[in-house]
């Protein structure tokens, strides 16, 4: 059977698809690719169906062998990819003879790579979804060194096209679109004033589940306390430091603090890109930004 | 009823507490408008997220309005009976924080019929409120980093039960052998939305 053999993981590697949407009423999440469009593109490049199971990797550092004869290619973060020692470009399909090893180094930019393989990767599914959810352990077993992780039949119809034109990630600002709400009159004028004015940068101390954001205090109107509540991805919580979250592919179902404002879903695989560090910033589409310079 | 958007993907129904919440869930539950991906009841709102390929958010706030008043509201859960050991670490502090004995305790425990409001922090976590007067009942200011499976914990207006190991920070009361949650069966959760629980004493 083919696979693919696990010889080294990087920081964190996960197998992901687009997650199990409908269980969250017995409180579990969607979970599945934190940039669900690279994973869409890895597939569609290798004639997968679009939420077939690929690998996620956060910070590069994955290093696999082929175990028969492979095509994959690589999408999401800008870094340097090898194949047999020789580079290989990005968002391309990509042949592995078997025995050949793939190389994913560290991004320059975006912080999360999608490998995909031709047939998919063929681990148990969980609730319908092969997709590890960090926060609840659901899912496929973290890959770890040494594993070979099976790969399925390919599909009947081969690749339309053998390399994407894609918009990379960038290290530069970020500008994400949102709406207010749903407990923007929970939160002062000024609160609303900074998130909508100032930057946020994002903390290391970030995640599948969240990005923390620090900047401008978000300062509440009132003190008592919220009934917890569904949240979303995009959903920007704020927790008594007043200092954003914003949520990402394995949130919580629901949560205790108001949510100020939710990131476009459009633009929610742009956000688990920005690497510690990146500047963001809020606007609502077409109401001009009230900058006031940077904190 | 008032809708709230939650960004471009999900509205936020806030109802007047929990009865229509599990009404409203029911309803669209049974009867999912075209479009409805998931939807999150809570203690006093409805969330109802949507699939954009599909439909739109003013579709859906549209599909809302013309349920017809009361929609779900007959139904009537699921009953489940929970067998609980009452020896839990924290039995004796719920009993001096609320002025009662342990056995009172245990008595309105297993007197109170239970209602699943909603689910949450854990796969199959529910939170139960009860059909009666009830005391709140503070959480542990020292959470434990590990608290075991089948554990019958309190906090706030709520009781719970562990569906797995996980640290958490509810009193707890004692402890079953009833799987909350079973990845082999379907629904994998025991203690769902609208279910109605009875704890009975014994082991």
């Amino acid at each position: 059977m083919k696979g693919l053999e696990v010889l080294a993981t990087g920081p964190l590697t996960t197998v992901q698809d687009l997650g199990r949407p409908g269980w969250a009423a017995l409180g579990v999440g969607r979970s599945g690719a934190a940039d669900r469009d690279s994973l869409r593109l890895v597939n569609r490049l290798l004639g997968n169906p679009e939420a077939t199971a690929a690998l996620e990797a956060t910070l590069g550092g994955l290093v696999l062998r082929a175990v028969g004869d492979l095509v994959v290619a690589v999408t999401g973060a800008v870094g340097p990819v090898t194949v047999g020692g020789r580079d290989a470009p990005l968002n391309t399909v990509l042949h592995l003879d078997d025995g050949a090893e793939l190389e994913v180094g560290t991004p320059v930019a975006g912080l999360r790579s999608y490998v995909g393989v031709r047939g998919g990767l063929d681990v148990a599914p969980v609730l319908g979804s092969r997709s590890t959810d960090v926060l609840s352990g659901l899912g496929p077993p973290r890959p770890a060194v040494a594993d070979v992780l099976p790969v399925g039949l390919a599909p009947a119809h081969f690749p339309v096209v053998d390399a994407a034109p894609v918009v990379p990630p960038s290290n530069g600002d970020l500008m994400l679109r949102v709406a207010l709400g749903p407990r923007d009159d929970w939160f002062t004028e000024d609160a609303i004033n900074a998130l909508l004015g100032t930057a946020y940068a994002v903390s290391p101390d970030s995640n599948r589940v969240g990005m923390r954001l620090t900047g401008a205090s978000l300062s509440r109107r009132r003190a008592d306390e919220l009934p917890s509540e569904g949240v979303v991805s995009g959903a920007l919580q704020v927790p008594p430091s007043g200092q954003p979250v914003l949520f990402l592919a394995d949130h919580p179902v629901t949560g205790g603090y108001p949510v100020v404002a939710v990131v476009l879903e459009d633009d929610i695989d742009r956000a688990a890109q920005a690497r510690p560090g990146t500047e963001v910033r809020f606007g609502i589409p077409g109401v001009p930004r009230r900058e006031r310079g940077r904190p | 009823m008032r809708v709230l958007a939650c960004g471009d993907a999900a509205l936020l129904v806030e109802l007047d507490g929990l009865e229509p919440v599990l009404a409203l869930y029911a309803a669209l539950r049974d009867v999912p408008p075209e479009g409805v991906t998931d939807l999150v009841p809570a203690a006093r709102t409805l969330l109802v997220r949507i699939d954009r390929s599909v439909t739109d958010l003013g579709t859906m706030r549209r599909a809302l309005g013309e349920l017809p008043p009361g929609a779900g509201r007959q139904a009537e859960g699921e009953l489940v009976q929970v067998q609980v050991v009452y020896d839990g670490p924290d039995l004796q502090e719920v009993a001096r924080l609320t002025g009662r004995t342990a056995a009172e305790v245990v008595a309105a425990h297993t007197r109170l019929e239970w209602t699943v409001a909603f689910a949450g922090f854990a796969p199959g976590f529910g939170y139960l409120v009860p059909n009666g007067p009830w005391p709140e009942v503070a959480r542990r200011t020292d959470p434990r980093t590990r608290v075991p499976a089948g554990s019958v914990g309190l906090a706030g207006p709520y009781s719970g039960v562990y569906p797995q190991e996980s640290p958490g920070g509810w009193q707890l009361i004692g402890r079953t052998e009833a799987r909350l949650w079973d990845l082999g069966a379907d629904p994998p959760a025991l203690l769902r939305p609208g279910v109605r629980v009875r704890f009975l004493e014994g082991g």
